[in-house]
């Protein structure tokens, strides 16, 4: 028989629980839901759309009472829990609705304080927390142009202050404290907020006590300490929330400010959990639904008997949904003796920037009026990024730095639906925003499922996350906690690497069995990506798996559009001499190649060949001495070269054998993400040494070595690293400055977002400071390299891997 | 009759393409037919299915994808295709045609003519 499960509480964090579970679980449990409320499951920050006239309760619906139905889930909606037999394990609701439960979860969310006040009970003092309340304020503003108090200047209030406002209501918001947003906002942040609110005509009392709310049966008017009333016909409590733990208490399980629960989530008796605003982790309670949504996804995991997941907190970050008013906050943004602040502010544009800096690590920021980096801030925050190496322009952002894909809210508020958002797979605004509403999508992750944005090139990543904040309003898809190395595990590129290394993982089957790996054989992202980290551990002993390959990797080829392959061979350097040109014609002759083309990277490719004739045409250019240029491979690509002091007037060294001699050393070798290098002979840079990932500037003195940068997608200048005297240290360099990057990027980053997120201090450290360990990493490249340097299209070309390249069988 | 004709009517159609060790396990191989090509998959536990050879998006060679589970990534643009139906893996729509294949005693056959159901033959 199935186990049990019951929720009480059909919210937010709830129903998200609900769904991961059936995604890992869908046949383990009968579930019973209880809702106070007399919904199916809806999107409660889009209240304050709705409230502001921007959207509608029908679309802010998440789950409707069909999910329930088509997931076999019993729905008891309207119907309060106030009794849990933990003994018996029954439920039971206020009407006498029993249920049995194996496993409960608690997810009652929180309700609204209430200021203990004369006249609070009075009609027309209402919260802002569910779709009640939004009913009711709707028609007070429909049948009444009144007056409206709202308490409280935080978030919440804001946003019922500009909705009512736009419902024509004439609004004050009253505030205890001086300034706004005391608790996400500094006060030149929270002073500029103020000034743009009160030209949208929003009124506001400042360090005002509501003292008591004045009427016979309706609200008539507030009275604060000060003596002060002002008439009201609507009042509105936005004082804060508190965790609704009432039943939890009730029924025996530990609380502080919210239910005591561990990092599976499970509270004191461990067949009950609690996710949501009810919940105290770690000391911490949350009010956003991001840390929810996380909290759902270790809840379900364990209760899917997965138990490889662990909720460790999270950092978050606010925004305000007031159409046309961009603030962003995250962590500690007041800062204190031991912290700097970077400030940025020009009142003219109504801008303000402040970022909170503590040994170099963002610690926390404000921003107000251009929110674009926020998300930028918010990750190197999260990932405790030492920001030494860009701080002279940290505050200008991301776009400054050169990288891609950051996006703009407003910029993607006022695109026609027409506009294309997704070059690659030609994905219109107007698409996406269909889809993230139809389908409730809520994540970068779902949109590029359902869309394809953003799912190729990736450089319009940040406008479809801006599409996805703007759509949905709320901010929670931009915060994600550690992000899994793919979908069939919960663990980080980084971590599997640990443990292959500590525990000796030796094969893909291993390191999925060691993690508890969710699908049988892994996916086409992660085993590639297992492919190269364990070859990458184990030199020499690993057996690399071709079946984990990507088809280019596996077919030494590129594959083409019509199935047909490229094949482009190495010219070391980019130099070539007669024979090898007379054998490359000769062969594309023979083969009738299609297409002849001189490549980006200063080389030679032929196109439009069949899978069967690789083998022979590449046994033809291996008689004139010609190997794979791996165009195809996550490994080394080519070492462009400008003719150097050979030839040129102004050349200071010789370039050309020196690339030659970098591309001998380095060939053969796999790396996280293709690797292009380039040695120019002089400053002119004609190799453009300063777009590589690892380039060389011959200079008089020596050789400037420069690195993580690429061109593609987005252009990035590399960092200059240091300079050497000899060919020898050079080469040094580049083995060390490789084996770093193959043993610490993620699979499928390029050195440039790979600098970006380590920092070159650390780079430099590594490499530069420390000879000892430069050299260490060097001894490792070279020793990998033994096992590397087999030319692919030889063997291949003397019978190896036959079945790869031939039919099994031909009929007809 | 040529060959072909003739061997298929001695058999019922059923005809043998080889060993089920010429396929690499989570690897693949082509028949080649006068109709197109056909992919024949072999899964981690040994099961065996055929596709036509043609993603449902825009005709990538299936065969020359990653196997994994009992679904196969496209080459060109990582569809996911289910091996035994053929279909695409939600939200992608789309099926590429499915061959019927039997192994006996490690010998693979197939069936010429595809599954009904699928517009892509
Ligand atoms: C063949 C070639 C175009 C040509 O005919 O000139 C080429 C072809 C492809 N490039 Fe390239 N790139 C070629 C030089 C370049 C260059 C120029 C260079 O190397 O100096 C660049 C910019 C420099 C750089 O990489 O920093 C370049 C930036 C890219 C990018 C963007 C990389 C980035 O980090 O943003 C991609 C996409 C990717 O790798 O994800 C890409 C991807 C591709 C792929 C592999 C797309 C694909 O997945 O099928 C193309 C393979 C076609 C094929 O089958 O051959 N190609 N590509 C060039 C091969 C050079 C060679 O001799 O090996
Ligand atoms: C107007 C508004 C705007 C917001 N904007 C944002 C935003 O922009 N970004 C953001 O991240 N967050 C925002 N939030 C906060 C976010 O909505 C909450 O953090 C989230 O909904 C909490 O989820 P939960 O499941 O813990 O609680 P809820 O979603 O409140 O769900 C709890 C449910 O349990 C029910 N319940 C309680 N007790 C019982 C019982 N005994 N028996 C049965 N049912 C019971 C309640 O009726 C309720 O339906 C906003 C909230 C509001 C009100
Ligand atoms: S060769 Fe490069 S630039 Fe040209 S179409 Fe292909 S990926 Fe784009
Ligand atoms: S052709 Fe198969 S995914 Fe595009």
């Amino acid at each position: 028989m199935k186990e049990k499960l019951v929720l009480i509480g059909n919210g937010m964090a709830g129903v998200r629980a609900l769904e991961e579970l059936l995604k890992l679980a869908p046949e383990q449990y009968d579930i019973t839901v209880f809702g106070a409320e007399p919904y199916g499951n809806y999107n409660r920050i889009l209240l304050s759309p709705v409230l502001a006239g921007e959207k509608t309760i029908d679309q802010i619906m998440l789950n409707d009472e069909a999910w329930y139905r088509d997931n076999g889930i019993t729905l008891h909606k309207g119907k309060t829990v106030d009794e849990v037999n933990r003994a018996r394990r029954l439920v039971r609701a206020g009407d006498g609705t029993e249920a049995g439960y194996d496993r409960l979860i608690i997810a009652t969310g929180s309700s609204p304080f209430i200021l203990p006040v004369p006249g609070n009970q009075l009609e027309g003092v209402i919260a802002f927390r569910d779709i009640h309340d939004v009913d009711v304020m709707l028609e007070m503003a429909a049948t009444k142009q009144g007056k409206a108090i709202v308490i409280g200047g935080g978030l919440l209030g804001l946003e019922a202050a500009n909705g009512l406002k736009k419902q024509g209501m004439d609004v004050t918001v009253v505030h205890l404290m001086d300034t706004l947003m005391e608790r996400q906002l500094d006060k030149p942040a929270a002073a500029l907020l103020k000034a743009s609110l009160e030209e949208k005509g929003l009124k506001f009392l400042m360090e005002a006590q509501t003292e008591a709310i004045l009427g016979k049966d309706r609200v008539e008017a507030v009275r604060f300490r000060d003596g002060l009333e002002i008439a009201a016909d609507l009042v509105v409590m936005a004082a804060g929330i508190r965790p609704n733990i009432e039943l939890a208490k009730k029924i025996g399980l530990h609380c502080e400010r919210g239910i005591i629960v561990n990092d599976t989530m499970q509270t004191f008796d461990p067949r009950i959990y609690a996710v949501g605003e009810c919940v105290q982790h770690r000391g911490a309670v949350y009010g956003l639904v991001a840390p929810l949504f996380e909290q759902a996804r270790v809840c379900a995991n364990h209760l899917a008997h997965l138990g490889i997941a662990r909720y460790e907190g999270s950092l978050t970050s606010t925004k305000l949904k007031v159409t046309g008013i961009d603030l962003f906050s995250a962590g500690d943004f007041i800062g204190d003796e031991s912290t700097q602040d970077l400030v940025l502010q020009d009142p003219g544009r109504g801008l303000y920037k402040k970022v909170v800096l503590s040994n170099n690590r963002i610690k926390g920021a404000v921003m107000y009026g251009d929110t674009i980096d926020g998300a930028w801030y918010f990750e190197l925050m999260r990932d405790n990024t030492d920001v030494s190496d860009f701080r002279d322009t940290l505050l200008f952002g991301q776009a400054h730095l050169g990288d891609s894909g950051h996006g703009d809210d407003n910029r993607v508020a006022a695109m026609a639906d027409s506009a294309e958002i997704c070059g690659c797979n030609g994905v219109c605004k107007g698409e996406i925003v269909d889809a993230i509403t139809r389908k409730n999508l809520f994540t970068l992750d779902d949109v590029r499922a359902h869309t394809k944005a953003s799912s190729s090139c990736g450089s319009c990543t940040g406008l479809v996350e801006a599409l996805l904040a703007h759509t949905l309003g709320g901010d929670y898809s931009q915060a994600p906690g550690k992000k899994p190395l793919c979908g069939c595990t919960e663990h980080t590129h980084d971590e599997i690497r640990a443990a292959m290394r500590d525990s000796a993982l030796k094969s893909i089957p291993a390191v999925q069995r060691f993690f508890e790996w969710k699908t049988p054989d892994g996916c086409s992202r992660c085993r590639p990506a297992l492919n190269y980290y364990l070859l990458c551990q184990w030199p020499g002993e690993y057996i690399d798996d071709a079946q984990s390959r990507f088809i280019n990797e596996r077919a030494h080829a590129n594959i083409q559009k019509d199935a047909t392959y490229s094949v482009i061979p190495r010219m070391w350097g980019g130099g070539t001499t007669p024979q090898e040109l007379r054998a490359i014609a000769d062969a594309a002759e023979k083969y009738q190649v299609k297409t002849v083309h001189i490549t980006g990277g200063q080389r030679i490719a032929l196109y439009g060949l069949t899978k069967e004739e690789l083998p022979k045409i590449w046994g033809e250019l291996n008689q004139a001495g010609l190997v794979s240029g791996y165009a195809y491979g996550k490994a080394l690509r080519t070492v462009k070269t400008c003719v150097g002091k050979e030839w040129c007037r102004f050349g200071t060294q010789d370039s050309t054998q020196l690339g030659i001699d970098l591309e001998k050393m380095t060939w053969g070798s796999w790396t996280p993400h293709k690797f292009k290098m380039a040695a120019s002979g002089c400053p002119r840079n004609c190799a453009e040494a300063t777009i590589k990932d690892f380039g060389v500037v011959c200079v008089d003195s020596g050789y400037e070595l420069h690195v993580g940068g690429n061109g593609g997608v987005k252009v990035r200048a590399t960092d200059l690293l240091c300079h050497v005297e000899t060919p020898q240290q050079v080469l040094e360099y580049c083995g060390a400055f490789m084996q770093l990057y193959r043993e610490q990027a993620h699979y499928l980053e390029r050195t440039a977002p790979w600098i970006e997120r380590t920092g070159l201090s650390y780079v430099k450290e590594k490499i530069v400071e420390d000879e000892t360990g430069r050299k260490r990493l060097y001894e490792r490249f070279l020793h990998a390299q033994q096992f590397a340097q087999d030319d692919p299209w030889q063997a291949r070309a003397q019978g190896a891997e036959a079945h790869e390249f031939t039919p099994i069988k031909r009929v007809g | 009759m040529n060959q072909a004709e003739k061997i298929m009517a001695d058999s019922g159609g059923w005809i043998e393409i080889g060993s089920i060790d010429e396929i690499p396990q989570l690897g693949a191989r082509v028949v080649r037919t006068a109709d197109g090509d056909i992919a024949v998959f072999r899964t981690a536990d040994d099961e065996i299915f055929a596709l036509r050879d043609k993603c449902p998006h825009k005709g990538g060679p299936l065969s020359q994808g990653i196997v994994h589970g009992k679904r196969v990534a496209c080459p060109l643009h990582d569809w996911k295709i289910h091996l035994d139906s053929g279909e695409a893996v939600a939200p992608d729509e789309g099926c590429a045609a499915s061959f019927p294949v039997k192994v006996d005693g490690g010998v693979i056959r197939l069936l010429l003519t595809p599954n009904e159901g699928c517009p892509n033959q």
